[in-house]
């Protein structure tokens, strides 16, 4: 017994920082598995709005691009709407419908970004909304550009999002003019170009061909922009990739849109299902 | 009193400048400073070393929350902060004795430098390989070690000189 109070004694320091540092490993790990990083986030409330403190000031020296980048979000809306409205006209046959809210499938939440980061392997954003807003774990984040991520972690008034440019992010995503569909990753080398894996040898890949997202997850609707092929690399190897310039700078972001799926249980019961 | 102030001073003077000033420099795209490690150069020696150990491991989780990094700062920092002494005794030549009159201002130039730069280079490794979290890219690891403690020394041997005690 003496001993071992002896031997306490004479390592305290040591034990000491041994703990610590198992306790900062532990936290290193759990950091890496998406449901797991509850803990250490920058959507807590003391960071969160430390976060939104700042970036209301450096928000100013951007509000130039953003009025352009939304003024043409509207122009291309506003044409879309145009389209429609033709459509709509040509009909002879005129629809009411009254459930057209129990019919909508996404809802979109409109959020700001407070912390931006691109630089690391391990890239996480920070969102001014949270949990009032309705906006929980699992749901898609996006601009008018393209997709940025998904929300791993929320607090009250603020979320953090898993960027793409995330060694650990995977997302559904297909070519725009076939049904070919692949795994989009990140290499962690340049915050402009990700990769597409996992796409099947039959399909036609062109430099230059469009990639959007494929609809195949609960997460993110079908058909948002990613971005476009730069290279193809001809595969002999299993993991068949493309590397893909992203629509979006990653490095300067703004408004970004959260989306939720009002289906995702309903989906998800059912894929259950086949399961058993 | 005075000095436990001077210290919750600088714990949060760094925090802060690091998380809000630093991490937003991105030199080359990728290089930044990470200078919150003054921290553990300038905590006196003759405190108690569990507080000690605790506040450098507290500094780190802080900028870890705001970076959404895990632990990796926490880990770097707490690791220098803890052979912290052996590398006083080797360079300064100090027994437990000296302790408590230990000012690293005080001492040689030649001999600060080798400190700082030995403890900068091991922190600044050890935060690339976990930040880094595989084996490969191995060396990127090195060559953002290399970079970014080049701009963490040239930060804080600028800062001492500026707010040195003129005698």
């Amino acid at each position: 017994m003496q001993q071992i109070i002896y031997f306490i004694q004479k390592y305290k320091y040591f034990l000491f920082f041994l703990l610590l540092e198992f306790f900062a490993l532990f936290l290193i790990i759990n950091n890496h598995s998406f449901h797991k990083s509850k803990f250490v986030n920058s959507a807590n409330k003391i960071t969160g709005g430390f976060y939104q403190k700042t970036s209301q000031i450096s928000d100013y020296f951007h509000l130039k691009e953003r009025n352009i980048e939304l003024a043409n979000e509207n122009i291309k809306l506003k044409n879309q709407i145009e389209k429609l409205r033709v459509n709509i006209d040509s009909t002879t046959e005129v629809k009411v419908i009254d459930t057209s809210n129990f019919n909508q499938k996404y809802l979109y939440i409109n959020a700001k970004i407070t912390k931006n980061e691109y630089h690391k392997a391990f890239n996480f954003l920070t969102l001014d909304k949270g949990q009032k807003d309705s906006i929980f774990s699992e749901m898609a984040v996006m601009n008018s550009k393209g997709i940025i991520g998904i929300t791993d972690a929320t607090s009250k008034k603020y979320a953090r999002v898993q960027s793409i440019l995330n060694k650990n992010s995977r997302i559904n995503a297909r070519l725009k003019n076939g049904y070919h569909f692949g795994t989009l990753k990140w290499n962690g080398e340049n915050y402009n170009v990700v990769q597409l894996t996992d796409i099947p040898r039959q399909a036609k890949v062109t430099i230059g061909d469009t990639i959007i997202t494929g609809g195949k997850s609960t997460i993110f609707p079908e058909g948002i922009l990613i971005g476009k092929v730069i290279k193809v690399n001809l595969g002999k190897t299993a993991t068949n990739s493309l590397d893909i310039r992203l629509f979006n700078d990653m490095s300067n972001l703004g408004n970004v849109y959260v989306v939720k799926n009002y289906q995702k249980e309903e989906i998800k019961n059912l894929e259950n299902n086949n399961n058993e | 009193m005075n000095r436990s102030l001077y210290l919750t001073f600088l714990f949060l003077s760094l925090l802060f400048l690091q998380v809000f000033i630093l991490n937003n420099i991105l030199l080359f795209g990728y290089v930044n400073p990470y200078l919150y490690i003054a921290f553990v150069f300038f905590y006196p020696l003759k405190e108690n070393r569990f507080l000690f150990l605790f506040f450098a491991f507290f500094l780190g989780l802080c900028v870890d929350f705001f970076s959404d990094t895990g632990g990796i700062h926490a880990f770097s920092i707490l690791f220098i902060a803890y052979i912290r002494l052996t590398f006083v005794r080797f360079f300064f030549k100090k027994t437990p004795i000296d302790y408590a009159l230990f000012r690293l201002e005080s001492e040689q130039f030649g001999k600060i430098f080798n400190f700082v730069v030995i403890l900068t280079l091991i922190h600044h490794l050890l935060l690339f390989s976990f930040a880094n979290f595989s084996f490969q890219n191995f060396g990127s690891v090195l060559l953002n070690t290399l970079l970014s403690s080049i701009f963490t020394l040239l930060l804080f041997f600028l800062g001492t000189y500026i707010f040195r005690k003129k005698r």
